[in-house]
């Protein structure tokens, strides 16, 4: 492979992430608030065949993204109403929100299916663009995928830096000192359910009017993404950065897989195009690896020092959930 | 500021909670409201601090009526308040937990709240890093962050509800000086406590609750057999201890070890006969509670040799199923999490807790199981009463019926943590005759009179390091709060004891 093509294929791992990043960083935004969305994978199906009817119909873009967001936001308030206000399970509602919303998109979107349709175009950025390396692979993208750059550090600036985000921590961790500590626990919740939702639906339409362009019902090869949002939710603990990596490794996973086929004939293409899944599953469990009781007990035979820095790591890479996720608050129990 | 309570009066459905409650406190004096569980002392600490409303009565502020709509109200008016469990965010840092909840905009002036953490922590000679997690602190020093950041909010009123319960003693003489500082400053301090002899040591008034009714008030100095009728309403004993010849051996340690990747403890000599009751003293997270499960297969030891009974074959990895086949039982701290099921009823514990004939549930024997096992421990619920449904105390005595009955050792973490004195004396008295059957207990506890009062040979951990067994006659709460502290460990070359 020439320097070239692989050059290129990673700015292009770079711009297939951003669609996997809204959703995993909307979700992440969701579950900090302690509300699990678990519509994901019919929520991006439904978004992403909305917001390319949307921008079919008025030819123009910026209305189809606006459509996903929407649909997203919709399907978010639909989890908020029914696990805050009504206290339900949400992996119950999630569950079935998921399967409704997948068939719906089908079913919906059977008019349009295979339709030629607008598609967002690269905006390179000048001078940026041009310098060697970097300028192919950072700066030769859509704006969707800038987005996606700007968005990591935007949550994660909201979240570290700023009090209404560090409020947002506080309210999935401990809800009723959140309440104590002058919020409005669920209001709040439903706002950033929504605020989530909205911005995991844009994943959608980044799909299928840039991503994948277009509308190609059950063979869009989206269904399924919506799941893998959430696992790289839990991979990224909660936390911008960690979970733009772990977005980054899967895209990089998968197109591995595509650029490994030729060069391993012998390997059935199957193979290949699975890999990405366990793969991801066995980094999950490898970074969470000090949560064993005896992963614990064979490294306190280690020397003091060397322990010390041992379970740092250890600590640094492990990732608990939001203590109340899927808990409902109320402050007077 | 004088503060007044007024005929404050909250109904839970039938339950009078707090009953036309009067109360008047002058400026800078330490308040202690006494009385045991659900005697009424949170529903009135609760109204005073904005979580409920009050069906009636009023609060007033040097002469001046408030009305208090949340917590959030409550410290702008210049009431805080300590909960038992403190309601902070432990994976956060400190700096944040410090500075979530304080007016302002957008983006803390982090710098600014730094200075004023470090000044007020200076002030009270606290030594809490602003970087670190609120999780890696004790419960004292989450304590300490949370009155720093009541008073950073300008809390003028401070109230604490039970907060001895699960922090050292050093913690507790340092919480106890911080207060008398701050009351003497002109701050109102409200001491809620089921514990006598802390209202003793702090307070300069007493209030006391009964059945949501004031009963009575005191000033120091306090008759002290006065303010325990006016608790119960009757006269409470406490056992005499009462030591018999230790029987046969039933677990037996050699060089034990554990360790989790923060710690390690070595070379634990330890030997535990029949009737015998060890208490194991130590700060938080010096390793008695590892080691306590590793006495009872629930955590696999890292090394040595643990025997039961007067076997040399170790029981080193064998599960706790094995562990209780051969009579360990085992008593966790989290009482609802981890030791009883919530959402079951008391008559489906007792029968999930007898070896069952056949597949279907016996509803006649199941019955008269329950309100057996229910009269003999003096259980206040019913037989369809959900385990989450009853008081502290009541899940303890519950927990306490479920043991078997032919049991050889007893692990106990925390027996009576957050009860009041009667039931801790019910509970003993049930773990004793226990021992005088031939049962042998080892416990933990935070609390030095209570390992003082009830085990005949004491075990102390610190840093890593574990004293040989040492007779209880020979301690005092002054001493034992040294060794815990790591003061006086010259004394013991290692634990050698075999």
């Amino acid at each position: 492979m020439t320097s070239d093509a692989l050059l290129f294929g990673l700015s292009g791992v770079l711009s297939s992430s951003a669609p996997i990043l809204f959703g995993v960083l909307g979700e992440t935004i969701s579950e900090r608030a302690g509300v699990s969305n678990l519509a994901m994978n019919g929520m991006i199906l439904l978004s992403a065949m909305g917001g390319f009817a949307a921008s079919l119909a008025t030819g123009s873009l910026a209305l189809g993204f606006l459509a996903g967001a929407a649909i997203g936001a919709t399907v978010a308030l639909v989890v908020a109403i029914a696990s805050i206000s009504f206290k339900q399970s949400q992996v119950a509602v999630g569950y079935v929100l998921a399967m409704l919303c997948r068939d719906l998109a089908y079913f919906l979107g059977n008019p349009i299916m295979g339709m030629p349709g607008p598609r967002l175009n690269l905006s390179p950025i000048p001078v940026l663009s041009s310098i060697p390396v970097i300028g192919t692979l950072l700066f030769r993208h859509d704006i969707i995928t800038y987005s996606s750059f700007l968005l990591i550090f935007l949550s994660w600036f909201y979240m570290e830096r700023t009090k209404p985000g560090i409020m947002l921590k506080g309210l999935g961790e401990n809800p009723r000192a959140a309440y104590v500590r002058g919020a409005n626990v669920n209001r709040l919740r439903y706002l950033y359910t929504v605020a989530g939702g909205a911005i995991a639906g844009l994943a959608g339409p980044i799909y299928s009017l840039s991503v994948k362009a277009g509308w190609k019902g059950t063979i869009s090869g989206l269904d399924g993404i919506g799941w893998i949002v959430l696992s790289i939710t839990i991979f990224g603990g909660w936390r911008p950065f960690r979970a733009a990596i772990g977005a980054y490794f899967f895209s990089l996973l998968q197109w591995m897989g595509l650029v490994l086929q030729p060069l391993m004939p012998n390997v059935p293409s199957q193979v290949l195009q699975v890999a990405p899944f366990p793969l991801m599953i066995l980094t999950l469990l490898l970074v969470n690896i000090g949560n064993a009781e005896w992963v614990e007990r064979s490294l306190s035979h280690l020397p003091e020092s060397v322990r010390r820095d041992i379970a740092k790591v250890l600590t640094a890479l492990n990732a608990t959930p939001p203590a109340a996720l899927g808990m409902p608050f109320d402050k007077d129990e | 500021m004088t503060i007044e309570l007024r005929n404050i009066s909250k109904h839970f459905g039938a339950l009078k909670a707090n009953d036309s409650i009067s109360l008047a406190i002058p400026p800078g004096c330490i308040q202690g409201i006494l009385g045991e569980n659900g005697a009424g002392k949170s529903t009135l600490m609760k109204i005073f601090s904005g979580f409920l409303r009050p069906d009636s009565g009023e609060i007033v502020f040097d002469g001046k009526p408030l009305t208090i709509h949340s917590p959030d109200d409550a410290i702008r008016l210049g009431i805080g308040m300590l909960h038992q469990d403190p309601l902070d965010f432990p994976p956060f840092r400190v700096i944040d937990d410090f500075i979530l909840g304080s007016p302002g905009g957008l983006v803390p002036d982090r710098r600014k709240a730094l200075a004023d953490f470090n000044s007020l922590s200076a002030r009270f000679g606290f030594s809490l890093s602003p970087e670190a997690r609120v999780a890696s602190l004790t419960v004292g020093e989450r304590q300490q962050l949370e009155i720093l950041r009541l008073l950073w909010l300008g809390a003028k009123v401070l109230i604490l509800d039970e907060p001895t319960t699960g922090i050292s003693q050093t913690q507790k003489e340092k919480l106890f000086a911080t207060l008398k500082a701050l009351a003497d400053q002109g701050m109102t301090v409200f001491f809620v406590s089921h514990k006598l002899e802390d209202v003793e040591a702090l307070c300069s008034r007493a209030a006391v609750l009964r059945q949501g009714v004031l009963v009575g008030s005191m000033e120091k100095p306090f008759d002290m057999a006065a303010l325990v009728r006016m608790m119960f309403g009757k006269e409470v004993e406490l056992a005499a201890k009462s030591s018999m010849a230790p029987g046969k051996k039933v677990l037996t340690v050699k060089t034990g070890s554990v360790g989790s990747i923060r710690l390690r403890i070595k070379d634990v000599n330890l030997q535990v006969r029949a009737g015998e009751v060890i208490g194991i003293a130590g700060m938080e997270g010096s390793g008695q509670d590892l080691f306590l499960r590793a006495c009872g297969g629930l955590v696999e030891p890292a090394g040595g040799q643990f025997c039961l009974d007067e076997s040399e074959t170790p029981m080193n990895g064998k599960t706790y199923h094995e562990y209780m086949r051969q009579g360990v039982a085992y008593l966790p701290a989290a009482r609802l999490e981890k030791g009883l099921v919530p959402g079951l009823s008391l008559a489906e514990h007792f029968t999930l807790s007898v070896k069952p004939k056949g597949v279907f549930i016996d509803k006649k024997a199941a019955a008269a199981l329950s309100e057996e096992r229910i009269a003999a421990f003096n259980i206040k619920g019913w037989p369809d009463s959900p385990v989450e449904s009853l008081s502290g105390g009541n899940q303890q005595r519950a927990l306490l019926s479920l043991l078997p009955e032919k049991a050889a050792l007893i692990l106990v973490e925390h027996p009576t943590r957050g009860l009041d004195i009667e039931s801790t004396i019910y509970i003993w008295g049930k773990l004793k005759e226990r021992c005088a059957a031939g049962t042998a207990i080892l416990f933990m506890s935070s609390d030095l009179d209570e390992i003082l009062r009830y085990s005949d040979k004491v075990l102390v951990f610190f840093a890593g390091r574990v004293t040989p067994l040492i007779a209880s006659e020979s301690l005092n709460v002054q001493k034992l709060g040294e060794l815990i502290g790591g003061v006086g460990w010259d004394a013991f070359q290692g634990n050698s004891n075999a």
